[in-house]
């Protein structure tokens, strides 16, 4: 029995003048990982920020189409979407502490959405990092600032600051592209595990990861998502020409 | 091909000359106000009121009052120039017409002579709005002032905040104000207090629009509404008047302290500004 | 089993159905009230700075303007006779002083200030031109009141004992103002120089030119612009200065003769006589603070437009 945790309906995003994606649709499984591959440029970036409206902070974006979350659309006039990015975290290419402690950085989300009760914060940092993997390394100095931290710790950090909010999906946008083959191992490790409980799209510029890591792909070129299907599927059998070519590495 | 050697080391011996005597200016300067005014300055100096218009007694009343009249500006001044760049950077439109005016604005302020103040604050808060001479008249004359400063550098100190702060804090389900209060501002403080020090800077040095909004009543202030005279403008009566050479050399003395102080600080949390942009 | 955890919220769902609990549903809520209500204030402050700009405009031009209609424009700027007990208000006399006092600090403080500002960036290790650069910032924090200062205690009687005259002179005024307009040239025209892209210097070096060849031939007209726009600036901070020039030029209310005689700013005549003028007196003051305006707004617009030209020649 699957659960249909996202829908993307007819998504059409311009920059300006520019139209980054023409008419988008795909349907997106509860606790799955779905990734979206494609070439620089495509638009993966683009449309994930669609799903958490992130998009819309850039001046002179203008976003068509709409996207359920739970049956609910999302782009609707008086839509809450501070609400909505609490359920929808996102995970940035690059791992952007803030100039804080690690304790600080992994509590700033649930104190903004009004909890206050320090036990309590605690009890959430420590699960939060534990479930992103980093507790072992750091509980020792969760007082220090969370810059001095290595990159993989960086990333792993910023997971657990959003694991923190409770969400229901999390937004990866290449988070191991700035990272070493063994903090990208332990990455794709750690997002195993988080499938468990979470609805996964991630962007990855890495095809054996795509394989390895997801259960749906979506190949997208010069803004059309040109292939969606599971990734065993799109991978040993690709329906489009222009998708065995990209995945064989013909491309261009 | 020599003389042109000997030309280039000829022009480069000038140009060392020049750097030269922009140190000499300065050294002469502080050392002979140095040298002049170290001798004048006891406790008793700084502690004690003027008497006989200043010719005798010390310089403590000024002081007191330099103080008052700068924290009171600050108070008028940082909260509307904090303000006025976090609109500007973060929620005003790039190029919207009301920015662009702001801005404009800013730049015409900080270019108008200190005795145009000085006329407006005395035809505005001292007659218009029946302040008098006085602590308020001066600070809201020095607020406006000091204005494009503090909005300048805290603009500065905003924009120097990695764009990632605030797309990771709106991704979290923060709200905008959320964002900026918790995590762009706290970011942007030292560069914040780089504004404030300087403008501390102008406010102990400012003579002109202070003589014409604040006064130059030797007592000790009270309230708001009080005169009071600040250190600079004892120093250009004593001087002028030739009332005591000595209290205007302690008094210039303790001034060029104060603006080395504040100018070691200054460049102190520029280099942690730097630093905390480093970081990132 | 499995499944059924796989598919929590459906079960949830179903198992809500069933027992009737009303199932979460994502609130919608209009924008907080409290965000609405900071970015108003804010918005608010920004607009001080112009009302600050309106209010400052009209109060000084109100207060000076109907003087000027009472002796005519033309009177006002080119009357030499400036004498409110006989009721005759000319500024020309003060005028032609802050002329004469600003173009004679500039006459030497420019070529200085460049030199130095290109000693800082090219020529000087960067060690030193840090430090320079730190030593004209503490210059250009010294208050104005400490310079005259100096000048009255150190320049008028150096120029007193040995070129005659009692000291207080045009000259005292252009040392004075001079240095005190360095710290603006330099640390401008310096900025700008250092921001010429290094490949300009390159290219002309690797041509065959000397250093002292690339920076007249290649570097200076890069940085042309900014290095106009530091003469304009210290050009306004020298027209407007007041305290300095009050305490050493003697304001004498006569057109300078020699660079050893007595004159009179606008700004000093202002400072001077605010205190005790009243009615007419007073206005004429406020007309002259008018044309101080005047005359920085313009040459705000000069710096604007030198820093578009620059723009331009550098596309
Ligand atoms: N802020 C913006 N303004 C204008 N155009 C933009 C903006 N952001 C992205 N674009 C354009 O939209 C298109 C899609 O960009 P997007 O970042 O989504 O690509 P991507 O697939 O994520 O690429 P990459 O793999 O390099 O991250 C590109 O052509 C890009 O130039
Ligand atoms: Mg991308």
């Amino acid at each position: 029995m699957k659960y249909l945790k996202l829908k993307s309906e007819n998504i059409k995003v311009f920059y300006k003048d520019f139209q980054a994606l023409y008419d988008v649709n795909m349907d997106i499984q509860e606790k799955r990982v779905t990734a979206l591959i494609g070439p620089s440029g495509c638009g993966k970036s683009t449309f994930l920020r669609t799903i958490n409206r992130l998009n819309e902070l850039i001046e002179g974006t203008r976003t068509e189409g709409q996207i359920y979350l739970d049956e609910e659309p999302i782009y609707e006039k008086d839509r809450d979407v501070v609400g909505l990015r609490r359920k929808v975290g996102m995970v940035f290419q690059k791992p952007s502490v803030f100039p804080m402690s690690i304790y600080e950085n992994v509590a700033y989300g649930p104190r903004i959405h009004g909890i206050k009760d320090r036990n309590r914060l605690s009890e959430i940092v420590e699960r939060s990092l534990k479930a992103a993997n980093l507790w072992n390394e750091i509980s020792d100095r969760l007082n220090s600032p969370a810059a001095r931290l290595s990159g993989g710790q960086q990333q792993r950090l910023v997971i657990a600051r959003v694991l923190a909010v409770e969400p229901e999906v999390i937004l990866m946008d290449e988070p191991a592209s700035a990272l070493d083959p063994i903090s990208t191992s332990r990455l794709e490790d750690l997002i195993g595990e988080l499938k468990k409980n979470y609805t996964i799209v991630i962007v990855t510029h890495n095809m054996q990861q795509a394989a390895r890591i997801s259960d749906y792909t979506g190949f997208f070129l010069n803004g059309h998502l040109v292939e969606f299907s599971r990734t065993d599927e799109l991978f040993v059998n690709p329906r489009d020409k222009r998708t065995e070519d990209y995945i064989t590495g013909r491309f261009g | 091909m020599l003389t042109n050697n000997t030309r280039e080391k000829l022009i480069k011996a000038f140009l060392w000359l020049s750097g030269l005597i922009i140190v000499a200016i300065l050294f002469i300067i502080i050392a002979y106000i140095a040298i002049k005014g170290v001798s004048a300055i006891n406790l008793d100096f700084i502690l004690e009121a003027p008497r006989r218009a200043g010719k005798e007694g010390g310089i403590w009343t000024t002081i007191v009052s330099t103080v008052y009249l700068t924290l009171v500006s600050l108070l008028i001044a940082v909260p509307i120039g904090v303000g006025s760049a976090i609109h500007l950077e973060e929620y005003a439109l790039r190029r919207s017409w009301f920015a662009n005016l702001v801005n404009l604005t800013a730049e015409t302020l900080a270019g108008i002579p200190s005795i145009v103040f000085g006329l407006f604050g005395f035809v505005f808060f001292v007659i218009f709005l029946q302040m008098g001479w006085s602590i308020i008249s001066g600070s809201l004359t020095m607020a406006i002032m000091i204005l494009p400063t503090i909005t300048r550098t805290a603009q500065e100190a905003i924009l120097a905040v990695p764009a990632e702060y605030r797309e990771n804090s709106l991704a979290l389900g923060a709200s905008k104000w959320q964002t900026i209060s918790r995590v762009v501002l706290p970011s942007a403080v030292p560069g914040i207090i780089t504004g404030i020090i300087l403008s501390i800077g102008r406010a102990v040095g400012e003579t002109a629009a202070l003589i014409l909004t604040a006064g130059s009543s030797l007592g000790m202030p009270g309230g708001l509404l009080d005169p009071a005279r600040t250190m600079s403008v004892h120093l250009y009566i004593l001087a002028m008047e030739g009332i005591s050479m000595d209290r205007a050399f302690g008094t210039a003395f303790l001034i060029i302290v104060l603006i080395v102080i504040i100018n070691y600080l200054a460049n102190l949390s520029l280099c942690r500004m730097s630093q905390v942009s480093r970081q990132i | 089993m499995g499944k059924y955890i796989e598919d929590g919220l459906t079960a949830y769902r179903m198992k809500a159905k069933s027992e009737k609990i009303s199932v979460p549903r994502p609130h919608r809520i209009k924008p907080l009230n409290l965000e609405r209500g900071i970015e108003w204030l804010l918005k608010l402050s920004a607009a001080i700075a112009i009302l600050a700009i309106v209010l400052i405009t009209v109060f000084i031009f109100a207060r000076g303007i109907p003087l000027i209609f009472k002796t005519g424009l033309i009177d006002f700027i080119f009357n030499l006779k400036w004498s409110p007990s006989h009721g005759s208000y000319g500024i020309a006399t003060m005028l032609v002083g802050s002329l004469v006092i600003t173009l004679s600090s500039l006459i030497w403080a420019v070529p200085l200030g460049i030199l130095s500002a290109i000693f800082m960036a090219e020529v000087a290790p960067s060690r030193i031109g840090n430090l320079l650069g730190r030593l004209v910032e503490l210059l250009a924090g010294i208050p104005s009141v400490v310079f005259g200062f100096f000048g009255l205690i150190v320049i008028v009687p150096f120029i007193r004992s040995h070129l005659g005259g009692n000291g207080m002179s045009v000259l005292a005024g252009a040392i004075i103002l001079g240095i005190m307009i360095l710290p603006t040239i330099i640390s401008i025209s310096r900025d700008s120089i250092l921001t010429v892209p290094k490949e300009y210097k390159e290219g002309s070096l690797a041509l065959g030119a000397t250093h002292i060849q690339s920076i007249s031939g290649v570097i200076l007209p890069a940085a042309r612009s900014g290095i106009i726009t530091a003469v304009v600036l210290g050009m306004g901070r020298a027209i407007g200065e007041t305290m300095a020039v009050v305490m050493v030029t003697g304001n004498s209310t006569i057109i300078p003769g020699s660079i050893l005689s007595p004159v009179r700013t606008m700004t000093s005549n202002i400072v001077l006589e605010m205190g005790y003028a009243a009615g007419d007196h007073q206005a004429a003051l406020f007309a002259t603070g008018a044309v101080l305006f005047i005359f920085i707004v313009i040459l705000n617009l000069v710096v604007s437009f030198s820093i578009k030209a620059g723009k331009n020649y550098a596309n």
